[in-house]
């Protein structure tokens, strides 16, 4: 198994935000995982990532539980986010931003490579490469958030609510950008609430509800299941 | 002319060691949002390892020259650094997930242990660092006397400013700190190891403040374990004035809060001296509560 959550329970001080919930991602897929605000969508990227800890249940990458290692070793294991709300680090110039993506490699010729890459994915953050992130637009910034998360070179990228609050014709490019980084094989795990256009893009998908998987199929199935199309892609019969 | 000249060269050199000693609480609250009261008893310790070095240097006849000052200067920097180290594992890090309050109250409680082991181990009295260390010579800049001591605590803590800020703004660990100062999730989620990275904070900082305890060493030739106190809270105010959480902040903040109290003391009053600090610390709060490079902290102590 590439990357398994199992029975994952994740408590906010006496409060369960995961009720056990189990996903899994093969190498190579983009997986969604949709659910209204609140659901939990965020909490299973940071217990993947190590930011919160499960207090039941595990995370398993390659046979590893990554719930047992600190974080930065999660980023080792090859597992990077590009987190909600996108956190660039506001007073740092995009280049610092980035190189900090890399901050767990050591090769400068593979980190120079890495980077050439994101700039031909984003042209904008090179010519803004000497600028403090805190000065880029919202989608300038979430290009960064997803350039520094693909500096740590990893095999699993997580992505946050990639498109939120960006105009549609960015979040298309945004999209774009997504399959094309899966074509290189990098394997993908996509929150979103723009349901449609990430079932567009995944090859399946997990429903979360109040901290369960409530639905769980291709993403075929679900773009054309009409539980799903009620509650996520507004309304039936498109 | 000359008073002034020798005013502003004073400033500047009491202000060198506010702002050694600012960075170290400016550092700290940025990567913690915590304000390590005890900071000012690490700058004692530095001070008193700095008599203790010297005195025993001396007597083994090891204490020659600017070689002698340098070797003790890294000595302590090392032994304080340690000393920091240790304060963080166990006065903070226990407490990291509690209250604000309850680091407050540790940090209180760490500052009144480190005053009193040092009053247990080298006595209430002042005491008098070895009189031949210090540099004698006065130089003379366009026709005015200048005590090359002071001078060199200029450069010297110019030259350490200057290092820090290469360090931080120029590698790749200096950038770690800066982003775990901004957003520690975020750093975590970098592959940053966020408690290595704290760790090194309380080590750089206490360094810092060590050092600057030695040169007030030098500069008066005497310390006491009081000096912490007074030495901190002037260099609190110039972390406030800077901007707490700002590196350069500190440096300027120091530099100014020294030269303002020097001409001050010596154009309003010197009795007024310790006063100007808080007068400044108490206006700047007014005035601009972000200090004059940082952010909000007002309501965050
Ligand atoms: N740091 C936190 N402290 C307490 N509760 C939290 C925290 N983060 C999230 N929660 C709660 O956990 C639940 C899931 O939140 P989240 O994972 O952010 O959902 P989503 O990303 O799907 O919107 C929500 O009820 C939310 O209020
Ligand atoms: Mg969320």
């Amino acid at each position: 198994m590439f990357l398994e959550l199992r029975d994952l329970h994740v408590k906010y001080g006496n409060v369960e935000a995961l009720h056990g919930i189990n996903v899994h991602v093969d190498e190579g897929e983009i997986v969604t995982i949709l659910g209204a605000n609140g659901a939990g969508k965020t909490t299973t990227l940071m217990s993947i990532s190590g930011l919160v800890q499960p207090s039941q249940g595990g995370v398993y990458f390659k046979g590893k539980a990554l719930h047992e290692m600190p974080s930065h070793a999660v980023v080792r294991e090859g597992i990077t986010q590009s987190p909600e709300g996108r956190r660039v680090f506001g007073t740092l110039t995009v280049l610092e931003n980035l190189n900090l993506g890399a901050f767990t490699s050591n090769d400068k010729a593979r980190i120079r490579k890495t980077r050439d890459w994101i700039f031909e994915l984003f042209p904008r953050l090179l010519e803004r490469k000497d600028q403090l992130a805190g000065t880029l637009s919202g989608g300038e910034q979430q290009m960064l958030a997803i350039g520094r998360a693909l500096m740590g070179d990893p095999k699993v990228l997580l992505l946050d609510e990639p498109s939120l609050g960006l105009a549609p014709i960015l979040v298309k490019s945004i999209f774009e950008t997504v399959r094309a980084i899966n074509k290189t094989g990098m394997t993908v795990v996509l929150v979103e609430q723009n349901a449609r256009a990430a079932l567009k893009l995944a090859t399946r998908g997990y429903v979360l509800e109040v901290g369960r998987v409530v639905m769980e199929d291709s993403a075929a199935n679900l773009l054309a299941n009409t539980d799903v199309q009620d509650a996520y892609l507004g309304g039936s019969g498109h | 002319m000359e008073e002034f000249f020798q005013q502003l060269t004073n400033g500047l050199a009491v202000g060198g060691i506010y702002a050694l000693i600012a960075l170290g609480y400016t550092m700290v609250y940025g990567v913690l949002k915590l304000i390590n009261f005890a900071h000012g008893d690490l700058f004692t310790i530095g001070a008193y390892l700095g008599f203790t070095l010297f005195t025993a240097f001396g007597l083994a006849g090891w204490v020659s020259g600017p070689g002698g000052v340098l070797l003790v200067l890294v000595m302590v920097m090392g032994l304080v650094a340690l000393i920091g180290f240790l304060l963080e594992r166990v006065a903070y890090r226990p407490l990291r997930s509690s209250s604000r309050l309850s680091a407050v109250v540790s940090a209180l409680g760490a500052s009144i242990f480190f005053q009193n082991a040092v009053m247990l181990i080298y006595g209430a009295k002042f005491q008098v660092y070895p009189n031949d260390i210090r540099p004698s010579y006065v130089l003379s800049i366009m026709g005015i006397d200048v005590p090359l001591v002071r001078i060199m605590m200029i450069a010297a803590s110019l030259g350490l400013m200057l290092a820090l800020y290469w360090f931080t703004q120029r590698t790749r660990i200096g950038a770690a700190i800066r982003a775990t100062a901004i957003d520690q999730g975020a750093a975590k989620l970098m592959g940053i190891d966020v408690n290595r990275v704290i760790s090194l904070v309380f080590m750089i900082g206490p360094a810092l403040g060590g050092v600057a305890g030695v040169m007030v060493g030098l500069y008066y030739g005497q310390v006491d374990f009081t000096m912490g106190w007074v030495y901190g809270l002037k260099a609190f105010t110039a972390a406030i004035l800077g901007g707490i959480g700002n590196i350069p902040g500190a440096m300027v903040g120091g530099l100014l809060l020294g030269v303002i109290e020097a001409l001050g003391a010596a154009y309003i009053s010197i009795a007024w001296k310790d006063a100007i600090a808080f007068l400044v610390l108490i206006l700047i709060l007014i005035i601009r509560p972000t200090g004059l490079l940082g952010e909000r902290v007002a309501d965050k102590i």
